[in-house]
């Protein structure tokens, strides 16, 4: 299983019934091809919708229809559109239970920047800043390391997204929490120890007792 | 004393406001006198009438038996709708009417002052209707025409130098229709536009408190 | 989504709760849940809708049934048991101008503090606002409005609480669905799903937490 694999199952397990939830774009997508079975989720898509599906077959997509990212999706059974002003009055007014994003960095208190590498690429904020300061939960799913500098830090070196810390980071080494102690270590990969977990990470990370390994 | 009643009655002056309304503008009629103006348009004059509970392009009242409970005017009247008619929430409603949308508002009042203040929501003690959507329209529409029986059924004017009920808005009504005649709301007081069939100036000076001008 | 009884969906507001209802006097409110809350003699409501509509009509029954200790709303002059109470003393009643009603409810749903608007300055709406310049405009800052409850109306729903409504009947109900807590609505027909058109659809279901069972055909 490639690391992207690894992190969308185990985000998918964070997924409760008869909720609705918002994938951000790239590896935060992959999570929707785990929902498990028994589980009812709405996704959400900034751009104006509620209840769309997979990618439909090649000739029968809608140019009307696609989530955030531009990608094709379809319109399950009791699918909503709406206006813009509507979508995100969802996501801010506590109305939107959870959210998956990817991120660039996340520093010790769980705050995330993945909005601009300055002078590098600003794509823009896009609906971030709403996403992190207004969903219920923000999950953030990224790999651990970029060219195997760290992507979790003491301080943030790019700018923040959202002074409000994320609920949970899952990356393809590790799962951790923000908490008051700190960002806790919660579980491992397959395979992967605690000092490997260290060794990549470049913020302290608070961790008690022996530490499971993921669950798939 | 009751004052004799002079000048034009509730259609005439209905009438007289319609007069106030141009081609392709958007218009909000209060309840009341306001409402009866819809039957004294002008001949080639076009207006969409809105109505703040969520209705632009109001139509004729329905024939018997033809009546809607889900469609009515702000005055809870069944009403029909045109061809062009388009429905909305209460935000979008005054989010029209505070962003400019509509060009003229008809409206009742108890009381209007020489500056323009506005009032015809409250008496302090005896009656309180609330501001329903009063404050909004007189805040946020273009121009603001006051339709209204110049003196109490006691005789007092209801046009004065100041306001004594709470205010509806502030230095917010254009013009002043009223049974003696039509007045506007100018720098240092109010200017006489026209005066009702019957009526004399001096009539019409003696039953104002307010300044007149020239 | 199942569906629950008037009289279940009663039992699931308290006796002094903050309850949103929709509604222009009357047409659009949630009539059958109102009836409801009648026969339960629910007390000490403080009650959110543009106005409390007529003696027995609507909002006007909860009224004259002595449900509401406080009301906020924009207009009380079509009912006059309202206008007693309150000069009694028997119910508090803080009067708000319809738009800034409307908004301050749109901005407890969207997750706003609140909004700006023109609307009353100089007037009793105004006190104890504070005031704010904006581009050289003077601005009273109203502050958002939430509730545990929403009671709203539609013409149709499906089973996953989709909503849509009829002409004038909308109103409030749109802006209340997304400003409490708990959002109970009825439908005066339930259809099953994929029936409703995605752009159809005023109110997504996702935001309602209770939908009442079907009204009876006789």
């Amino acid at each position: 299983m490639d690391a992207k694999e690894l992190i969308a199952r185990r985000v998918a397990r964070e997924l409760r019934d008869n909720t609705l939830v918002n994938l951000g774009i790239g590896l935060p997508t992959m999570v929707a091809q785990y929902v498990p079975p028994h589980v009812r989720v709405y996704f959400q898509s900034e751009n104006g919708i509620i209840g769309f599906g997979a990618r439909p077959p090649e000739g029968m997509e809608d140019v009307h229809l696609t989530d955030a990212g531009g990608a094709f999706v379809s319109a399950l059974p009791g699918a909503v559109s709406f206006d813009s002003a509507m979508s995100f009055a969802l996501i801010r007014g506590g109305h939107l239970d959870m959210t998956v994003l990817g991120g660039l960095q996340v520093d010790c208190r769980g705050r995330l920047a993945n909005w601009q590498i300055p002078g590098v690429l600003v794509p823009g904020m896009g609906g971030a800043m709403d996403l992190v300061s207004g969903a219920r939960r923000v999950v953030v799913a990224m790999t651990h390391t970029q060219k195997g500098a760290p992507k979790i830090v003491e301080k943030l070196s790019l700018p923040m997204t959202s002074q409000r810390p994320v609920t949970l980071i899952v990356t393809e080494l590790a799962v951790m929490e923000p908490t008051p102690e700190g960002l806790t270590l919660r579980e491992r990969a397959p395979g992967v120890s605690v000092r490997e977990i260290e060794a990549a990470t470049g913020a302290e990370l608070s961790i008690v007792g022996d530490v499971p390994e993921m669950k798939q | 004393m009751a004052a004799e009643i002079k000048g034009w009655d509730r259609n005439r002056m209905a009438a007289r406001a319609a007069q106030e309304l141009q081609d392709g503008w958007y218009v909000n009629l209060g309840i009341g006198i306001p409402t009866l103006v819809a039957n004294y348009i002008p001949e080639g004059v076009h207006v969409t009438l809105q109505s703040e509970n969520g209705m632009l392009g109001i139509g004729p009242f329905p024939y018997e038996g033809e009546e809607d409970p889900d469609l009515i005017n702000a005055g809870k009247q069944t009403v029909t709708e045109l061809p062009q008619t388009a429905y909305f929430d209460s935000a979008e409603s005054f989010a029209m009417i505070r962003g400019g949308k509509i060009a003229m508002a008809i409206l009742g009042a108890m009381e209007v002052a020489e500056n323009g203040d506005l009032a015809n929501w409250m008496i302090p003690g005896k009656l309180v209707k609330g501001m329903g959507g009063a404050m909004d329209l007189v805040a946020g529409v273009g121009r603001v025409v006051v339709v209204m029986d110049h003196t109490s059924k006691h005789g007092e004017s209801k046009v004065l130098k100041s306001c004594t009920l709470p205010l509806t808005g502030q230095a917010v009504v254009n013009r002043i229709i009223t049974n003696l005649g039509v007045l506007d709301v100018v720098p240092g007081g109010l200017k006489i536009v026209e005066l009702a069939d019957g009526v004399s100036e001096d009539e019409l000076r003696a039953a104002t408190e307010a300044t007149i001008l020239g | 989504m199942r569906t629950i009884s008037p009289a279940a969906s009663a039992e699931l507001v308290p006796d002094g709760a903050v309850v949103m209802i929709g509604g222009f006097m009357g047409v659009g409110s949630p009539h059958r849940t109102i009836a409801a809350l009648v026969a339960r003699q629910a007390r000490d409501l403080t009650v959110i809708a543009n106005d409390t509509a007529r003696p027995g009509v609507g909002i006007g029954k909860l009224i004259g049934a002595g449900c509401v200790a406080r009301a906020i709303v924009s207009h009380i002059g079509t009912n006059p048991e309202t206008q007693k109470l309150m000069l009694e003393g028997k119910l508090a009643v803080e009067l708000v101008p319809q738009g800034t009603l409307a908004e301050r409810v749109r901005a407890g749903g969207a997750g706003l503090g609140g909004v700006l608007t023109a609307t009353g300055l100089g007037t009793l709406a105004a006190e104890g606002r504070q005031v704010v310049q904006v581009g050289g405009r003077d601005f009273l800052v109203e502050p958002a409005l939430r509730a545990d409850i929403a009671l709203i109306a539609a013409r149709s729903a499906d089973y996953a609480g989709n909503l849509v409504y009829s002409l004038t009947a909308r109103n409030f109900n749109p802006l209340m669905a997304m400003a409490a807590e708990t959002v109970i609505a009825e439908a005066n027909e339930i259809v099953p799903l994929g029936v409703l058109p995605p752009d159809a659809v005023h109110t997504p279901g996702i935001l309602i937490d209770q939908l009442l069972e079907r009204p009876r055909v006789a």
